[in-house]
């Protein structure tokens, strides 16, 4: 029987951080707290928050389930992981830099070459390019469990265009207006600086022939995207335009947005599309999210794409394994958080491993997200470790494996009360002339007892995300 | 030898077009035995864009036509001295490293009848292999124009036994990557001399690189390497990659392309 | 601000303008529908269907008009784009596009009616006609009010109200020239039931009665009724009032950004066409002459809109 770390109760004591929450959750009796649950859900649908599951069908609308029992660090618990995060986002980011220049890391024999120059997500287009101030990926999520009061491990980078932000923001101002005194009574570092710094990150890495106030836009797929509201959201609280493929368009060496007052020049992309889509001139020619000819401006220096095309080989899956190393390589510097130890079945005797512990492991496909194409071996029945055997057998390389987490949990509220459910986090790490990292993230927490799935694509929900002041 | 080059691209629309983007892979590579004398690209009712240099050492210059317009006229003209170089490329500045040529495209994609092709080379050593696969191409594949269309894969033109230099081109460089030699497309000019075909004046082949040597040119349409006679302008995973116009308008009106291409030899 | 931003505040204004229209026809379908002569029921609801603008798309689907059928294309059909189902969802959904243009009560009107029109089509339940019709006039009120209540006085303000006017400049042209024949000033006609009653429909349709009667009193005329639709600038859906609302917001954007485009100098001639109208030229012209003229010329005008603000496609 596995025992699970619990983020408020440890040994039958409360935990510092959770001290003065103790007395806020005995005060919850259960019609309070639908009351307020359903105070959540109005406002949340009144602002227009939603989350449609992708692939799903079903209702756009739909909301992503908010649990309003916070998550709470401390500060030195956030020392530790503010460290962490921003070595490991320098070293991601020295990383992209190399393997579209020398290659100095694959030519040292720190990491294969063939899992870097034959990874689909490497862009022969960019190489040799290096974006301004030397930043490929601006903004890093990366997922983070705790398996114990000091343990923390790193699941995944997400160096591409980690979604998510928006739940941090909102869950902070759901939780500020409905529980105002839990805010007096625990001194709660903001959050609310983000959108501040994100404009100002995306600000710093203008293109060097953009010699006034640069301008910024976010360039969705459009409004039938899931994540449109984030899109919408941001844009606004940053001031700047949400454009799709169809407002921008390539005149001579610069790009321009469609506005009532004619076109207007663009400086800073930060698209929500992928690599695959942004310019049907160079990728996808069925492309229409993209702009014609948008890479050939950024080649030449008229626009900034954050994250750069080619980002997403830090990313995968198989790269995360090396992610250490090139801590060590780049940075000279031992890593802060650790990596899951990984199994990649790509190796023979990894697969091997695999292959005869699949039970009691987690499979996953080097390039899937969102919770997909995933194996959890001991929430699974013997036909779907079986059915998973041979998907992976057939193509070895498409997977890795990691041991089951024991994730730590924090109360949540549930239909008979307060029970512990598992929960990850997600903070944001913004890379530009500087590093900056706002003390929070977004929270995930897997709803179904027992459940280590957090995606929300597989029911899971959302919490507010507490870093206590000194 | 000095080539002289007069290539001329009409594209005509059926209805006005507007926001025509280019991309011009369309400059001769920067490399030993290659040098330009003169070289000029106009592009009617365009505006020239950005202008860089790619990781694999290619000039590539954007334009747009804002129109409407009728017509899109490109026309480049130049004059270049070649020397023959065995068919190897040097001084050319690239930052790809070759691995990242060992990786499928969708026109080059290796099926059951590819892989057979690579296999049939006994060789392992591997310029001999490189030669040896070239050599399988031109068996394999006849020349013969109009069979064959600009997005004919490579596995298609080997199931029919015919077509193209940009077909024998893609099939070579599939095969190659099969057998772990790093290939890629390259598009650029031959003079086609008395002996030659004088529509193949724009013309294609296949680049393999092997340790020690470097990239070397394999063009198994004329069962030959590139000498004196070809001048290189771009490379690319397979045809589309290194295409040395590409193109967008927006609308959806019907557009048609004609293309005269001269190359001639001046004595020196 | 980005041209399609302009565009989706343009078309959420136009939208609700157009599910207000439909409702009203219904209203007055429903009340001709009481009125005791069964003889001009037929075409009643024939020239309902054709001041809705989709006759044929209604004949394709069901044939012959009948009140139901009417009610169900007019109001719930997905098939009729105009219906007042998607007249209402397409308005919300160019407000959830620009969302951050709007503020929160613009926001919350939209997504109310539309989340209150998937209750009533998943209801099932039939609904009295005038409640539904009501219901229109409420959420398009409540849109509107918040609208005028709430917004920044910026551009998309601007916008907003010129898709508004030049939609309901539109349907007043089009409602009228279903029924331009009541008004042409024929003897027989003059003074029988059926003419006053017809007369009263057209009013009642654009939601003047009332208000024509204290503006003019007297005898109904058909100078009367075509001058307070036409060339009244008291009348809230007359065409003069509809083109100097366009004017007065086309010189708002003007000075705005400092800079006039072709749509101002044509809201401009327009206006003062009008402004030289008299009831007896329009006669004269021929009253059916004139409003298939007045279309044309409000959806040129819309297409001028469309090329300065609207399209994209300005000249750097």
């Amino acid at each position: 029987m596995t025992t699970y770390f619990n983020e408020m109760f440890d040994a039958g004591q409360v935990r510092d951080p959770y001290a003065r929450l103790q007395d806020w959750m005995q005060s919850m009796p259960a019609d309070r707290r639908l009351e307020k649950q359903a105070e959540a859900e109005e406002l949340f649908r009144r602002i227009g928050i939603t989350f449609a599951v992708y692939g799903e069908g079903g209702d756009p609308d739909r909301l992503i389930p908010f649990d309003m029992f916070p998550r709470v660090f401390t500060a030195q618990e956030w020392a530790k992981l503010d460290r962490g995060i921003k070595q490991r986002a320098r070293a991601l980011n020295a990383f992209l830099v190399d393997v579209y220049g020398r290659g100095e890391i694959v030519r040292a024999g720190r990491i294969p070459g063939n899992l870097v120059y034959q990874n689909a997500a490497y862009e022969i287009s960019v190489s040799g390019f290096v974006p301004p101030k030397g930043v490929y990926s601006h903004i890093v999520g990366i997922d983070i469990v705790r398996t114990g009061p000091t343990d923390f491990y790193v699941l995944e980078d997400n160096c591409r265009t980690p979604s998510g932000v928006s739940y941090m923001l909102e869950s902070r101002e759901m939780m500020m207006r409905m529980f105002p005194d839990l805010f007096r009574e625990n001194r709660i570092q903001p959050v609310d600086r983000y959108p501040d710094l994100l404009r100002r990150t995306f600000a710093s890495v203008a293109p060097a022939k953009c010699d006034r106030e640069p301008t910024v836009v976010i360039l969705t797929p459009g409004h039938f995207n899931s994540a449109y509201y984030e899109h919408s959201f941001l844009a606004d609280l940053m001031g700047v335009e949400l454009v799709e493929g169809q407002d921008l368009f390539v005149d001579g060496a610069f790009v321009y947005m469609r506005t009532t007052q004619g076109p207007k020049r663009v400086d800073v992309i930060y698209r929500r599309i992928d690599d695959a889509f942004i310019d049907p001139l160079c990728f996808r020619p069925d492309s229409m999210l993209g702009v014609p000819g948008l890479m050939d401006v950024y080649r030449s220096g008229g626009v900034t794409i954050c994250s750069a095309p080619g980002a997403g080989v830090a990313d995968d899956k198989a790269v995360y394994t090396y992610v250490p190393e090139m801590i060590r390589f780049y940075l000279g510097e031992e890593p802060i958080l650790e990596n899951v130890p990984t199994w990649k079945c790509a190796e023979a005797d990894d697969h091997k491993y695999v292959d005869e512990n699949m039970a009691d492991l987690v499979v996953k496909e080097v390039h899937g997200s969102g919770g997909y194409g995933m194996l959890v071996g001991p929430k699974s029945t013997k036909a779907e470790v079986e059915e998973f055997r041979a998907r992976v057998r057939a193509n070895p390389s498409n997977y890795i494996a990691q041991p089951t987490l024991a994730l730590s949990t924090t109360p949540t509220f549930v239909a008979e009360g307060v029970a512990p459910r598992h929960v990850d986090l997600r903070p944001y790490c913004l890379v530009g002339e500087r590093i900056e990292l706002v003390p929070g993230g977004m929270t995930r927490v897997a709803l179904k007892d027992g459940s280590l799935v957090v995606n929300s694509s597989q029911g899971g929900g959302v919490k507010d995300t507490w870093v206590l002041a000194e | 030898m000095i080539l002289t080059i007069q290539h001329m691209t009409r594209y005509d629309y059926a209805s006005p077009a507007r926001a025509v983007v280019q991309s011009h892979r369309i400059t001769p590579t920067r490399c030993d035995g290659q040098k330009v004398m003169s070289w000029q690209v106009s592009v009617t009712g365009g505006r020239k864009g950005g202008e860089f240099r790619d990781g694999a050492g290619d000039l590539v210059t954007a334009w747009t036509i804002p129109g409407p317009v009728d017509s899109v006229e490109v026309s480049v003209q130049g004059m270049v001295e070649t020397t023959d170089m065995a068919g190897i490329l040097k001084g050319n500045r690239e930052t790809v490293p070759p691995e990242a040529y060992l990786r499928d495209s969708v026109a080059t994609k290796v099926d059951a009848a590819l892989r057979d092709l690579a296999q049939s080379v006994s060789e392992t050593a591997p310029l001999d292999v490189a030669h040896g696969l070239s050599r399988a191409v031109t068996k394999a594949i006849l020349y013969r124009p109009g069979v064959t269309h600009s997005f004919t894969t490579a596995a298609a033109a080997l199931a029919q036994g015919e077509g193209v230099c940009q077909d024998h081109a893609q099939v070579m460089v599939a095969i190659a990557r099969h057998r772990g030699l790093p290939a890629r497309y390259v598009s650029g000019y031959l003079f086609a001399d008395a002996a030659g075909v004088a529509h193949e004046a724009a013309h294609a082949w296949a680049e393999v690189y092997v340790p020690g040597f470097g990239w070397i040119g394999f063009d198994p349409a004329n069962e030959c390497c590139p000498d004196a006679r070809y001048l290189r302008l771009g490379s690319g995973l397979d045809a589309k990659e290194a295409a040395p116009i590409r193109g967008t308008t927006r609308g959806t009106g019907e557009e048609s392309l004609s293309v005269t291409v001269a190359v001639q030899a001046q004595a020196q | 601000m980005l041209s399609r931003t302009a565009d989706n505040l343009y078309w959420i204004a136009r939208y609700m303008e157009r599910a207000e229209t439909v409702a009203r026809l219904l209203e007055v379908g429903a009340r001709i529908a009481l009125l005791p002569s069964a003889k001009g029921y037929r075409s009643d609801w024939d020239s309902l269907l054709r001041a809705s603008g989709n006759a044929s798309g209604y004949a394709q689907k069901y044939g012959e008009p009948d009140q139901k059928s009417i009610e169900d294309y007019l109001f719930f059909d997905r098939d009729n784009p105009n219906s007042v189902a998607n007249c209402i969802t397409s308005a919300r959904e160019n407000g959830r596009i620009v969302r951050t243009a709007l503020t929160t009560q613009v926001w919350d009107a939209l997504n109310t009616a539309f989340q209150e029109l998937r209750r009533i089509e998943t209801a099932r339940k039939r609904q009295e006609l005038s409640q539904l019709t009501d219901w229109v006039m409420k959420q398009t009120a409540m849109v509107r009010g918040a609208i005028d209540a709430t917004l920044l006085r910026d551009a998309g303000y601007n916008f907003l109200n010129i898709g508004y006017y030049l939609e309901r400049g539109d349907s007043t042209a089009r409602l009228m020239d279903v029924k331009y024949y009541v008004l042409l000033p024929r003897a027989d006609f003059v003074g029988s039931g059926l003419d006053n009653d017809q007369w009263m429909m057209l009013l009642r349709a654009l939601g003047s009665h009332r208000a024509f009667r204290w503006a003019y009193g007297g005898d109904l005329t058909a100078s009367k009724i075509a001058h307070f639709l036409i060339l009244n600038p008291q009348c809230p859906r007359a065409l003069i009032t509809c083109v100097a609302g366009m004017a007065n917001h086309l010189g708002r954007l003007a000075k705005l950004y400092d800079t006039e485009t072709p749509a101002q100098a044509a809201v401009r001639a327009l206006l003062a066409e009008l402004e030289g109208q008299s009831t007896e030229k329009i006669f004269d012209e021929g009253l059916h002459e004139f409003l298939t003229r007045f279309v044309r010329q409000a959806a040129g005008l819309g297409a001028v809109i469309h090329d300065s603000y609207l399209s994209g496609d300005m000249a750097l």
